[in-house]
């Protein structure tokens, strides 16, 4: 870190000018696939929350006795094993979100947001600065999930965390379901027309 | 303490290993219980399916109990061997020879008629492919069917979820003129003419099609025996 950051920045940075998934482009995969419906996409985005959160605390703490040769090792361990808590958890208290994630909760091992944080912040920051940060990229990918899925339940299911909220007039009246809502490409579409608004609203972020 | 040193870096491997795989194994024992409870209210579901039946998640005990009249457990011979057909393991009884198997059959009462549900167990493509196959009173024709699949490929294999797959088969029946022939899944357009009991397979889904085939034929058959009892009732 080349220069000092407040904690507040730490936190609300990644919110908008630092967001991981329409700045920094991490963690796409998984926003893909789990963002057809809003349910799912909220509870990856707790799921990420805690275990980046979780996982860049632990990495702190251990930060000055993890050694070099294998710090990439370490961090892995121990993002593996918070997920397989997550993973748990999941299927115990929340069994249905935990049978359509499937395997999309595994494979928060290999979003690319969790090992650059630990790699680019909890190595080389105390704990609680790193906690914060962990909170603060989690909301930032999370919060792209919920719009993505909010609008991708809404155009493409008519309903909105299950709830029908396209009333039923609109379809007498030949209002249909856009079905390649709920396919994957949209997800990459919609995600697009985010990072689209958030760079002309942040003209600081356009290359020369 | 040099940090950097071969006996550092490996102690700290161990010790690392030894906590993460105990607090694994800690949390994995305390949901244990949860867990269970939810993946029995899940096959209740399912069970419940395979007569088109879709209770709310908070329900699914009460209508189970509701329409489930009675678990029977037979063997082979068709004679009744237990009672507890919900606690037996399919997957598990699957791999023993049929002679020696224990046949789970769920008794189901629905507007007063009785259906009798039998669990499926085989092989997908990728991995483990199940089902539930509720029978009408005589034995033969097809009430309705349920499919579940732990990991074919969505889309293709795992189609054979879709109510479009499992529709197919209500109707259908198991003894033709008196012959036991489990339904067959065939690829489109490869039905023998006149033959009625024939499912189309799943476009793209070749191996999982085959492996339901497979799967009907290779649990059914046990329960030969006791079905033609039911027939000829």
């Amino acid at each position: 870190m080349a220069e000092k950051q407040t904690n507040k920045s730490v936190i609300f940075n990644p919110l908008s000018k630092d967001n991981p998934v329409i700045v920094q482009i991490l963690g796409i995969c998984s926003s893909l696939a789990v963002t057809a419906k809003l349910e799912p996409a909220i509870v990856m985005g707790i799921s990420v929350i805690a275990v980046l959160a979780f996982s860049n605390v632990i990495i702190s703490l251990l930060r000055n006795t993890i050694p070099t040769n294998i710090r990439i090792i370490v961090q892995l361990v121990v993002v593996a094993g918070l997920v397989v808590v997550v993973n748990q958890l999941l299927l115990a208290y929340a069994y249905d979100v935990a049978k359509q994630l499937s395997v999309f909760i595994g494979l928060i091992i290999t979003n690319c947001i969790l090992m650059g944080r630990l790699e680019a912040f909890a190595m080389a920051n105390r704990p609680w600065p790193s906690f914060l940060d962990g909170i603060g990229n989690g909301l930032g990918y999370a919060l792209i999930l919920v719009i993505v899925g909010f609008f991708r339940e809404l155009l493409g299911s008519g309903t909105l965390l299950g709830f029908q909220v396209i009333p039923q007039w609109c379809y007498e009246h030949g209002y249909v379901n856009n079905g390649l809502m709920i396919l994957p490409p949209m997800a990459l579409i919609v995600v697009a027309c985010i990072i689209w608004v958030h760079r002309s609203i942040n003209k600081d972020l356009q290359e020369q | 303490m040099n940090k950097q040193s071969n006996t550092y870096t490996i102690i700290y491997v161990v010790v690392l290993v030894v906590i993460v795989g105990a607090a694994l194994a800690f949390a994995s024992m305390s949901l244990k219980s949860r867990q269970q409870a939810n993946e029995d209210n899940d096959r209740r579901r399912q069970i419940l399916a395979s007569v088109n039946i879709t209770p709310a998640e908070d329900r699914i005990q009460a209508e189970f109990d509701k329409y489930i009249v009675s678990q029977i457990v037979i063997n082979e011979k068709g004679d009744s061997i237990g009672s507890d057909a919900f606690g037996i393991s399919i997957a598990a009884e699957s791999k023993v020879a049929t002679d020696k198997r224990q046949l789970p059959l769920f008794v189901c009462s629905i507007d007063g008629t009785t259906k009798y549900i039998i669990p499926l167990y085989g092989a997908g493509l990728w991995g483990p492919i199940w089902g539930y196959l509720a029978l009408n009173e005589d034995g033969s024709t097809i009430y309705g069917a349920y499919f579940g699949h732990q990991g074919e490929t969505p889309g293709l294999g795992a189609e054979i979820t879709k109510d479009a797959f499992r529709n197919q088969f209500t109707g259908k029946s198991l003894f033709k003129n008196g012959q036991f022939e489990p339904v067959v899944v065939v690829k489109k357009g490869q039905k023998p003419a006149g033959d009625e009991d024939y499912v189309d397979g799943v476009a793209g889904g070749t191996i999982t099609s085959k492996g339901v085939s497979a799967m009907l034929g290779d649990c059914l058959k046990p329960y030969k025996t006791y079905l033609e009892n039911l027939r000829n009732k």
